[in-house]
C-alpha cells in the first residue's frame, strides 16, 4: 500500500518559449527596432510579399528579414537581391519557427550587422495554419496572409492565427474574378474573432493595396512611427497577453 | 506536430520539479488543462507523452489532460457565451464579435501526482 501525494505546479506548458519571446522583444526594443511575424498557409504569398516589400521600402527604412524555411534557402536568396540583411533559418522537421531558433537569428544580427541601425525585422514564419499561432518569437505584431484561393471559411477553421493578428492581408486579389469567393465574407469571418483587425487586400502581382500596405508598415516602424507604444500593436498584443493570462488564472 | 514540441516543454519543467524534490518520488499522473481554442490535439499529446517518456523518469506516469470549452464574454449581453468552433465566433443573440475570451486559451501543467518515497526500515 502507498499513499499518493499531490503537487500543485500551474506552470504554462508554453513557459519557456514565452520567456524566449520577451527575451527577443527586449532586444529588439533596445535597438529600436519594430519586429513583425509574417504567417501564412503555404504558398499564400509571403515571400512575394515580402519582395514587393522590400522593394519599395528598403530606401527609407532599414529592414532584415529572419526566414524559417523548413529545409531550403530558397526563399531566402529571392529575398537577398534587394541587399538587405537575410538570415535564413532552416528549421529542419519542425513546421514553425520559435523563440529560440529566433533567438539564433537576432545573434546572428547583432554578430554580422549593426542592429542599432535597423528600423523593422520582418519574421517569414514556415507555411503553416496552425502551428505558428502559439509560438511567440518576440514579435510586436502579428501579420497573417489568406489567399483568395484558400476560401472564406479558413479563418474559422483555422481561428488562432487569424484572432491574434493585427493586420490581415487578402493576397492574390488579382484571381478573384475568377474564383466564387467573396472578399467582404472573408473579412467578415475575421472581424467575428478579431474585431480590431486592418484588413488589407492586396495582390504582389498587379501591385493593388500595396500602398496601403507600405503605409501600414511605416506607420507602425518606430523610425517613421509617432512611437510604437500608441500604435494599435502594442495595446493589442497586449490584451491578448492579459486574456491569455486570465484563461490561465 | 508541435505536439512533440509541447511534450518537449512538458518534460523539461516536470523534470525540473521532481528534481527538486527529496529522494525523487516515482510520478504516477501529469494533469495538464488543454483549452479547447488551442492549437493543440489531446490525442496527439498523449501519442507525443507516450513516446518520448519511454526509458525515462516519467515511463510508468500517466498524462491526464482535462479539457476546457471556448467561452466568451459578450459586453453589449452582459453574459457568456460558448462560440462553436469551426462556424461562428461571434455572440449568438448581438452578433457582437469574439472580442473577450474567458476560458478556452490554456496550456498548462496542473498537478502532478506521486507516490511516497520508501524511507528503508532499520
Amino acid at each position: 500500500m502507498h499513499q499518493t501525494f499531490d503537487a500543485a505546479l500551474g506552470i504554462d506548458l508554453l513557459h519557456v518559449n514565452q520567456t524566449g519571446a520577451d527575451h527577443n522583444r527586449a532586444h529588439f526594443d533596445a535597438w529600436g527596432i519594430t519586429c513583425m511575424n509574417v504567417m501564412s498557409s503555404p504558398g499564400a504569398g509571403k515571400t512575394a510579399l515580402l519582395e514587393r516589400t522590400l522593394e519599395s521600402l528598403h530606401q527609407e527604412l532599414a529592414i532584415a528579414v529572419i526566414e524559417g524555411d523548413m529545409t531550403t534557402e530558397l526563399d531566402a536568396d529571392r529575398l537577398r537581391q534587394y541587399g538587405v540583411p537575410v538570415i535564413a533559418i532552416n528549421t529542419g522537421r519542425s513546421c514553425h519557427l520559435d523563440a529560440k531558433m529566433v533567438a539564433g537569428g537576432i545573434h546572428t544580427l547583432e554578430h554580422s550587422y549593426d542592429p542599432n541601425a535597423l528600423d523593422l525585422v520582418l519574421v517569414e514564419n514556415v507555411g503553416n495554419l496552425v502551428c505558428p499561432a502559439e509560438f511567440e518569437v518576440g514579435e510586436h505584431l502579428k501579420v497573417a496572409l489568406l489567399s483568395v484561393t484558400e476560401g472564406e471559411d479558413k479563418p474559422l477553421k483555422y481561428p488562432i492565427m487569424f484572432q491574434e493578428a493585427d493586420c490581415l492581408l487578402i493576397t492574390k486579389v488579382d484571381l478573384a474574378p475568377y474564383l466564387d469567393v467573396s472578399l467582404e465574407q472573408i473579412a467578415a469571418n475575421v472581424r467575428q474573432m478579431n474585431p480590431h483587425v486592418t484588413i488589407i487586400p492586396v495582390s504582389a502581382k498587379t501591385g493593388e493595396g500595396l500602398e496601403e500596405w507600405f503605409g501600414w508598415v511605416r506607420s507602425r516602424s518606430v523610425a517613421t512611427g509617432e512611437s510604437r507604444s500608441v500604435a494599435t500593436g502594442e495595446s493589442r498584443s497586449a490584451s491578448a497577453e492579459e486574456s491569455r493570462r486570465h484563461a490561465h488564472a | 506536430m508541435h505536439e512533440t514540441d509541447m511534450t518537449k516543454a512538458l518534460i523539461l519543467t516536470v523534470r525540473d520539479w521532481w528534481e527538486a524534490q527529496p529522494g525523487q518520488p516515482a510520478i504516477e499522473k501529469v494533469h495538464l488543462t488543454v483549452g479547447k481554442f488551442t492549437c493543440v490535439e489531446p490525442v496527439s499529446l498523449q501519442f507525443a507523452f507516450e513516446v518520448q517518456t519511454k526509458g525515462t523518469f516519467l515511463d510508468e506516469a500517466e498524462l491526464v489532460i482535462r479539457e476546457t470549452s471556448l467561452i466568451a464574454f459578450c459586453h453589449p449581453c452582459q453574459a457568456e457565451y460558448q462560440p462553436e468552433i469551426g462556424l461562428q465566433y461571434a455572440c449568438p443573440t448581438c452578433k457582437a464579435p469574439m472580442d473577450d475570451i474567458r476560458s478556452g486559451r490554456e496550456l498548462k501543467i496542473d498537478r502532478v501526482e506521486y507516490a511516497e518515497v520508501e524511507v528503508p526500515h532499520t
